[in-house]
């Protein structure tokens, strides 16, 4: 859908247009799940499991139930609901054992939230309890203590994922391309090396909440706190066995997602506690302990590479090992560990590559999407390992990643081959580089360096990203014309922060050559309303959306012009229009207002033709496949949008103390429909990345306890953690059948960031990293890790 | 830990208008605020008073409002998200975050707001803007954007 339009010519795309989202944020007014009130609403309250691994005896719910004004306790042996999107792995609430720290074991409803606590207290359940499996490298070796015995009796999507029944692998993605160990013997070098990264949580600033009222005649209302209302509603009707016409999702304004309410969330307990409680309105809001273990996180990786270079710089051959360590369920992550497989290379060409990732089940909170889908964990390792590659042959870091870099006509690991339209990311790599002074100190770092006692170093890496979704994934739009012309819009994706709305606004009045104040594209999701939309995640809602906002527009205008026509008796061919009416192009003042076709057009007589004039476009995602389950060939990727991250960081070589000086990050997003929105959108990024760079983590103790659940201890990064000078870069090389050019960037400022900063650190202070985060206190262990001392437990891991 | 059975009155002015309200002295003024007065402006990112979302002015300081049980509201001045804009028009620091984009998901904002309102009224108050709004965390803009709304409104005071 690119048009070949110069951006003199545009008139609201590729500007800064304001947000459409912002006015009723900024005075408290807009309404999120967490601030509806219904009449008879109740609350409720969730009870957890203190163990990682253990049978469930029995649960007594009888002192709890006595309590005047609890209206619903429920238990699992109580439901036979399986929840999943991939891997249908998870009950509503445990059902015999649990399988982490923190899973609900029972729920209850009542009058007020602290009625709710109190009740949970009172429930009692006689455990027995288990060794946990804890370490996913242990757990993929050990059969005997599997997490899901019953592994071999869940549905999947089979086309994409392949569990291994009798073990803890819930999935096992294979890439083959070339012939690896040929390459290594062709390799002057072959280097290998293992790097890891912990659980991560999310944190939207706005905890998971759903109110549901399961009503008569099994008609199920749900609002909810989600990124994708018809993925709720397609898993809810599964689960519940309900047809599609009785489940009915709304999506209020929502307080921040980053992949952690992509899928199905707190909804269906509240819908089950609201089934028990006659069909009262039942709200279920995490608390922010139980976002961190009630609620999914990031999945740990460790993450090995084997790499073949040649003294020239060439890397011949790569051997790729990923242990997703997904915790107790597996439904996300085993498209995580897909989808990482397929990039696991990064954005740089290996002619014999082979790739084996693993999804292992552990007794740990469990894994599912965030922001960057897998490409945030492996980069860390990956980037790493492209330096220590570089220095093993002695060559500039940058000149080898360039080198390597995918370019027209490479070929990926899955046989797709790059055109020029794909991308360019050795041009983000070079205007990175540059815009950090690569390769030098400036004057003034130097004399920081004089004064500080600290060491600065430079680095920049590189990264890929596709969108990871079903090779058939769909999504369609509908404009409809108001009776003064304007343009009510309707699409579902979720508008959580991202700004993808504003660019949609922006697109649909280019499109139609009216006024982005003239279009109102309604914020809130409704599954009873809006046309369908698969799911607002993996950077894909402003390609996907676009395009099918640009075919509504398209269709919107060829209805106003045929009815138009006939009103000027003229064929549509000889019209054109302008903000407010439909002309004959040669004689311009025969005309009709927009306003007089809205809604139907009345002759002076009284007869009327036409009607409610709509427009209506869909998309599919073009040329996609299944990858082959034995080589993983196909063709994976609806657009990869490059980056690349140049990185200044001072290091105390004494203390371990490091600061990151600059941040300058470039990404090739085909076109910027909105500049400063996508500038807010990287910078965003950019910070989340740097939390997870430099504090962020789960700690657990020997029994699988999670022992941070909260922001004193599992700190983001504050206004104080911002770098002083931080920079956003735009590069513009078209995708073919993007809107307007454009690719998505919602994930990519966070890949790589990591990489970037571990190896700078490296290189101002020798201290070798390899597992994420990166604290001072770590940077002191990895310069003294040649000494006979034991490191503290308890550590992040 | 039983259900508050005995309340108690308390007199409070939110926004400028008086309330006398029968309550449960250790309710958190969040609560009241959100439940009892029904101004739902003011979020709650933790409730452990780490992220600032349910910042407030109390006797015209920042305050957290999950921290404060209403009993230590008694006759306090309070504003919340709510007061700052008037006859429909948004204050200096709101249309400020409007025109920078200092908002994205929205939930941090009004805490921010009012953290950055102080801040503009006080510029004492801190030693710098990251300082002052320290206590605010947001996980969508990255920060910057909201630096950049803070200055704007500091050209605009």
């Amino acid at each position: 859908m690119r048009e070949d339009t110069p951006q003199e010519e545009l008139n609201y795309v590729g500007k800064g247009t304001e947000r459409v989202d912002t006015t009723e944020k900024l005075t408290g007014k807009a309404k999120y799940t967490g601030d509806l009130r219904m009449p008879g609403m109740l609350h409720a309250a969730v009870k957890r499991s203190p163990h990682a691994r253990a049978k469930i005896n029995n649960i007594d719910t009888s002192d709890a139930e006595a309590i005047p004004g609890v209206h619903a306790v429920v238990t699992g042996k109580e439901f036979d609901y399986k929840l999943g999107l991939y891997l249908v792995d998870k009950d509503v609430l445990a059902r015999e054992r649990v399988r982490h720290h923190g899973e609900a074991v029972a729920a209850v409803a009542a009058e007020s939230p602290g009625l709710a606590e109190q009740a949970v207290k009172k429930i009692d359940v006689d455990y027995e309890v288990e060794e946990p499996v804890l370490d996913a490298l242990e757990a993929i070796e050990d059969d005997d203590k599997l997490v899901h015995p019953e592994l071999d009796d869940y549905d999947y999507f089979e086309p994409a994922f392949s569990p291994q029944p009798g073990t803890n692998v819930a999935n096992h993605t294979k890439i083959r391309k070339g012939d690896v160990e040929q390459g290594f013997e062709e390799a002057d070098h072959v280097i290998e090396r293992e790097y890891t990264n912990p659980n991560v949580q999310h944190v939207p600033m706005e905890t998971h909440v759903a109110v549901a009222s399961w009503k008569e005649q099994d008609e199920l209302d749900v609002h909810t706190s989600c990124q994708s209302p018809f993925t709720v509603r397609n898993l809810l009707c599964v689960a519940f066995d309900l047809p599609h016409t009785n489940v009915h999702v709304e999506v209020p304004y929502v307080g921040g997602g980053f992949g952690g309410k992509a899928g199905i969330g707190v909804e269906p307990l509240a819908a089950c506690l609201s089934k028990k409680a006659n069909g009262r309105p039942v709200k279920l809001e995490a608390s922010r302990e139980e976002e961190f273990s009630l609620l999914p996180c990031r999945s740990g990786l460790t993450y090995r590479i084997k790499s073949g270079v040649t003294e020239d710089g060439d890397l011949v051959a790569q051997k790729m090992t990923m242990f997703w360590d997904s915790g107790a369920y597996a439904d996300y992550a085993v498209n995580v560990t897909r989808a990482s497989a397929y990039s696991a290379s990064g954005p740089y060409e290996i002619p014999n590559a082979h790739v084996d990732a693993y999804t292992i089940y552990t007794n740990k909170p469990y894994g599912t999407a965030y922001r960057g889908f897998g490409h945030v964990e492996f980069s860390w390792g990956l980037e790493r390992h492209m330096d220590l590659l570089a220095e093993t042959i002695d060559m500039d870091p940058l000149e080898f990643r360039k080198q390597n870099a995918l370019k027209p006509g490479s070929i990926t690991i899955t046989g797709e081959k790059i055109v020029e339209n794909t991308g360019n990311v050795t041009k983000c790599m070079e205007v990175a580089a540059e815009a950090i002074n690569y390769g030098e100190l400036t004057p003034e770092e130097k004399k920081r360096q004089e004064e500080t006692g600290m060491k600065i170093a430079k680095s920049v890496s590189a990264l890929h990203k596709a969108p990871a979704m079903p090779s058939f994934t769909a999504t369609a739009a509908e404009l409809r014309m108001n009776e003064d012309g304007s343009i009510n819009a309707d699409l579902s994706l979720t508008e959580y922060g991202q700004g993808t709305y504003t660019a949609l606004t922006q697109i649909i009045a280019e499109e139609l050559g009216f006024p982005p104040e003239r279009i109102n594209l309604s914020i809130k999701g409704d599954t009873d309303k809006a046309p369908y939309d698969w799911q607002t995640v993996a950077s894909k809602g402003l390609l996907m959306s676009g395009n099918a906002c640009i075919k509504a527009a398209r269709d919107l205008l060829e209805k106003a012009y045929q009815d138009a026509s006939e009103v000027l008796r003229a064929d549509p061919c000889d019209l054109d229009h302008n903000e407010n009416e439909i002309y004959i192009k040669h004689h311009p003042e025969e005309s009709v207002t927009f306003s007089e076709l809205a809604v139907g057009y009345a002759y002076p007589t009284g007869e009327g033709i036409g009607g409610p004039i709509i427009g209506v476009g869909r998309y599919m995602a073009q040329g996609l496949t299944n990858l082959d389950k034995e080589t993983g060939q196909g063709e994976p990727a609806l657009d990869w949008t490059y980056g690349s991250h140049g990185v200044v960081v001072e290091v105390n070589e004494i203390t371990g103390e490091f600061n990151i000086l600059k941040v300058a990050s470039a990404f090739d997003v085909g076109k910027a429909i909105n500049p400063a929105n996508i500038r807010g959108q990287v910078i965003g990024g950019l910070i989340q990345g740097l939390g997870t760079t430099i504090c962020e983590g789960y700690a657990y103790d020997d029994e699988g306890h999670l022992l941070n659940p909260s922001f004193t201890d599992n700190k983001i990064p504050t206004s104080m953690d911002v770098p002083e000078e931080i920079e956003g870069i735009v590069i513009e090389t078209p995708q073919i059948d993007g809107p307007y050019g454009a690719r998505g960037v919602g994930e990519h400022p966070m890949i790589a960031l990591c990489g970037a900063i571990g190896n700078a650190i490296y290189y101002a202070a020798g201290a070798d990293l390899t597992h994420m985060p990166i604290r001072s206190e770590d940077v002191w262990w990895a310069l003294h890790k040649d000494e006979d001392r034991d490191r503290p437990r308890y550590s992040i891991c | 830990m039983k259900e508050p059975v005995k309340e108690q009155t308390v007199e409070l002015t939110v926004n400028g208008d008086n309330y006398e309200i029968n309550v449960h002295p250790l309710k958190r003024l969040l609560d009241v605020l959100r439940e009892d007065l029904k101004l739902t402006g003011t979020k709650e990112g933790c409730g452990e008073g780490e992220c600032g979302a349910c910042t407030i002015h109390f006797d015209g300081e920042p305050a957290l409002a999950c921290m404060i049980p209403v009993c230590q509201a008694d006759g306090a001045e309070i504003t919340t998200i709510e007061g700052l804009s008037s006859d429909g028009r948004l204050s200096l620091v709101q249309e400020a975050f409007h025109q920078e984009g200092g908002t994205q998901c929205g939930i941090c904002t009004p805490g921010m707001i009012m953290s950055a309102t102080y801040y503009i009224d006080n510029p004492d108050s801190a030693e710098n803007m990251r300082e002052a709004l320290a206590g605010n965390q947001c996980r969508c803009t990255g920060y910057k954007r909201i630096f950049d709304s803070v200055e704007e409104a500091f050209k605009n005071k």
